[in-house]
């Protein structure tokens, strides 16, 4: 149990739980958080296990975690964890079961106002060409060697499929695709999986939305994404769907063996991990990446249903309909990326589970356009408050090893959502507010309801204040597709 | 019914217990079906055995409940039967399901998180958390 006096305050939006708080830790935990987000975080067993993932052998600096922090499995969900390549270990448990789970933005330069009593119509197409939902099958059915290429290639297959544009890929981390994927270390179980899911939403906190540019509060970066006020956006949340699953239930059981061949010994087996240059290590890396790129290519399919959506709604009714790709991050990944230590650069594998990438001006990995900016940095709220644009800093590169917040996080279990909130009365109450909502399941609504989660404009308070990202743009959300 | 939901912020968790190691297995996967709201379509009977080996039950528990993930989302099948025999790190299992009708919920994985088979006063007694 972890009380508040095991914490030590760094300032208003920093604390830091040392190394010698419990034997086993081999880096300190670095929290960003008021004292009130500590409060609630401190409601669940997030602080342990964020302990617990500080016990990794081969970690560097801090277990850095996010305002948005709160209870998973192994790791917890908000966390940053770097480990040193090649011998530092990969944990699938600190990349999460939903591989490259992450958030899409799209941008149109259509008014709201205008398009308002559209909005009923565009609600409809959305989720008659984005299926969601318990089992729901996507829009792209391909066999194996078509998958196998999918793997290979992410976005860059959607690509040569005629559903991406050049600038989708730019506007993608990685380009789209990334290398080193091994659709060989990926099981035939998973392949199944995945094979007709390509262009799906899924269920659980994945959506698909649209939203008004309601508050813009940096101009010239807003400019430089294609942020206009009072005008509409896209966003698409969804990861690998069920391949991923598989894959990181394949590994986690495969390194269930590994952690005792290599004599790692670890709080939780949810935290299983090789390292990077074992075999287990590098079959886990390939089959992760490989998963990744499936997921890139099935946001882009999404991303291409809904510019048909838009087209079939707004074509000939309102100019600016086209959809310009704003980004398209992970946050739920493990990537080998060059860091600061100790005043040291050094390659690292940064698990980042549910943390958004958010590198700053200057990246070599950012296109020519956001050179001057920095990384968007996507932050999705409730479906009945808000979600933010920000964008990545230099500070950031020092202090979380890239990375800033990914969403509101969740403050209540879903049992006692799903019990204090009724799914009928929730849809009516948003869709009186304007949310126009398509939802398959009424439970898995109330689960997903607002009061389940925190305040994300006091998490992006929290992650501006400690200047690991900087504030560009606030949405509100007016159409809702949840599986 | 010797299961129960437990509070998950983010996932779902579910207690089971019972008299011993098969017997828990059962009630681990008649809990999981609860939890996602599994309704079966009648007849059509599907049986089949699964087998699986590893050093622990923990594991084996894990592995047989992923089974019954993968049945459901990718064959449409949901098993409500069990003949469990358990020998030492080894588990066959009989068992019978019809067609899934809907579910309620998907339960996308299984997770070893905290997860521990230990002996209480009611028996033998675990927590799994689900990703969902």
């Amino acid at each position: 149990m972890i009380t508040i006096q095991d914490l030590t305050r760094i300032s208003d939006h920093e604390w830091e739980i040392p190394k010698t708080f419990r034997s086993d830790m081999r880096v300190p935990v670095r929290l960003f958080a008021t004292r009130e987000l500590l409060e609630q975080i401190m409601g669940d067993k997030s602080l342990e296990q964020a302990v617990n993932a500080a016990t990794l052998p081969g970690l560097v600096g801090h277990v850095v975690v996010m305002p948005d922090m709160h209870q998973g499995y192994g790791f917890p969900i908000g966390g940053v964890a770097a480990t040193k390549f090649p011998q530092g270990v990969v944990s699938p448990g600190g990349i999460g079961y939903d591989i490259n789970c992450g958030v899409r933005l799209l941008a149109s330069s259509i008014e709201a106002e205008a398009a308002a009593p559209e909005m009923n119509t565009l609600a409809n197409l959305l989720n008659k060409y984005c299926p969601s939902g318990v089992g729901v099958e996507g829009v792209v059915h391909v066999n194996v060697p078509e998958l196998e290429r999918v793997m290979r290639e992410g976005a860059r297959w959607a690509r040569k499929n005629g559903f991406a544009n050049e600038t989708d890929l730019a506007h993608t981390e990685e380009g789209g695709c990334i290398e080193g994927a091994n659709a060989a270390k990926v099981s035939d179980r998973a392949k199944a999986r995945g094979r007709e899911q390509i262009g799906s939403v899924g269920a659980g906190n994945h959506f698909v939305e649209v939203d008004v540019v309601e508050a813009i509060f940096d101009l010239e970066t807003a400019r430089a994404f294609g942020l206009y006020a009072g005008c509409l956006v896209a966003q698409i949340h969804c990861g690998s769907r069920g391949l991923g699953h598989q894959v990181c239930t394949d590994y986690v059981q495969e390194f269930q063996g590994a952690v005792r061949r290599y004599g790692i010994v670890l709080p939780d087996r949810e935290l299983v991990c090789a390292p990077m240059d074992s075999p287990e290590g590098q079959a886990y890396l390939g089959a992760m990446r490989a998963a990744a790129n499936f997921a890139f290519a099935n946001r882009q399919i999404l991303a291409h249903s809904i510019r048909r959506a838009f087209e079939e709604t707004f074509a000939g009714k309102e100019k600016g309909w086209h959809l310009s790709q704003v980004y398209d991050i992970c946050h739920n990944m493990g990537k080998l990326e060059i860091h600061e230590v100790d005043g040291e650069r050094i390659k690292v594998c940064v698990h980042r589970k549910g943390a958004t990438r958010a590198f700053g001006p200057g990246s070599p990995s950012l296109p020519p356009e956001y050179q001057q900016t920095g990384q968007p940095v996507l932050v999705p709220g409730s479906m009945g408050t808000a979600s933010w644009v920000l964008a990545g800093t230099e500070e950031s590169m020092l202090r979380s090893f890239g990375s800033s917040c990914h969403g509101a996080g969740r403050t209540m279990s879903r049992a006692k959502a799903k019990h204090d909130v009724r799914g009928e009365d929730l849809r009516r109450g948003l869709e009186e507010r304007g949310i126009h909502i398509r939802a398959g399941s009424m439970s898995g609504l109330a689960e997903e309801a607002p009061q389940a989660y925190k305040d994300v404009d006091a998490v992006v308070e929290t992650v501006t204040a400690v200047g690991i990202a900087r504030k560009v743009a606030r949405l509100r959300p007016l159409a809702v597709i949840k599986g | 019914m010797p299961y129960e939901e437990v509070q998950h912020t983010a996932d779902w968790c579910l207690r089971v217990w019972a008299a011993d190691l098969p017997s828990l297995f059962v009630e681990a996967a008649r809990g999981m079906n609860a939890l996602s709201g599994a309704r079966q379509t009648p007849g059509l009977l599907t049986r089949r055995t699964f087998e699986s080996a590893a050093p622990d039950p923990e594991s084996l528990l894990v592995s047989f409940l992923s089974e019954l993930v993968y049945a459901a989302e990718q064959e449409h099948l949901v098993f409500d039967n069990f003949k469990v025999e358990v020998d030492g790190q080894k588990v066959k299992i009989e068992m019978g399901g019809t067609p899934l009708a809907s579910v309620d919920k998907t339960i996308k994985a299984v997770t070893y998180h905290n997860l521990h088979i230990r002996r209480t006063e009611r028996g033998l007694e675990a927590e799994i958390v689900f990703d969902v």
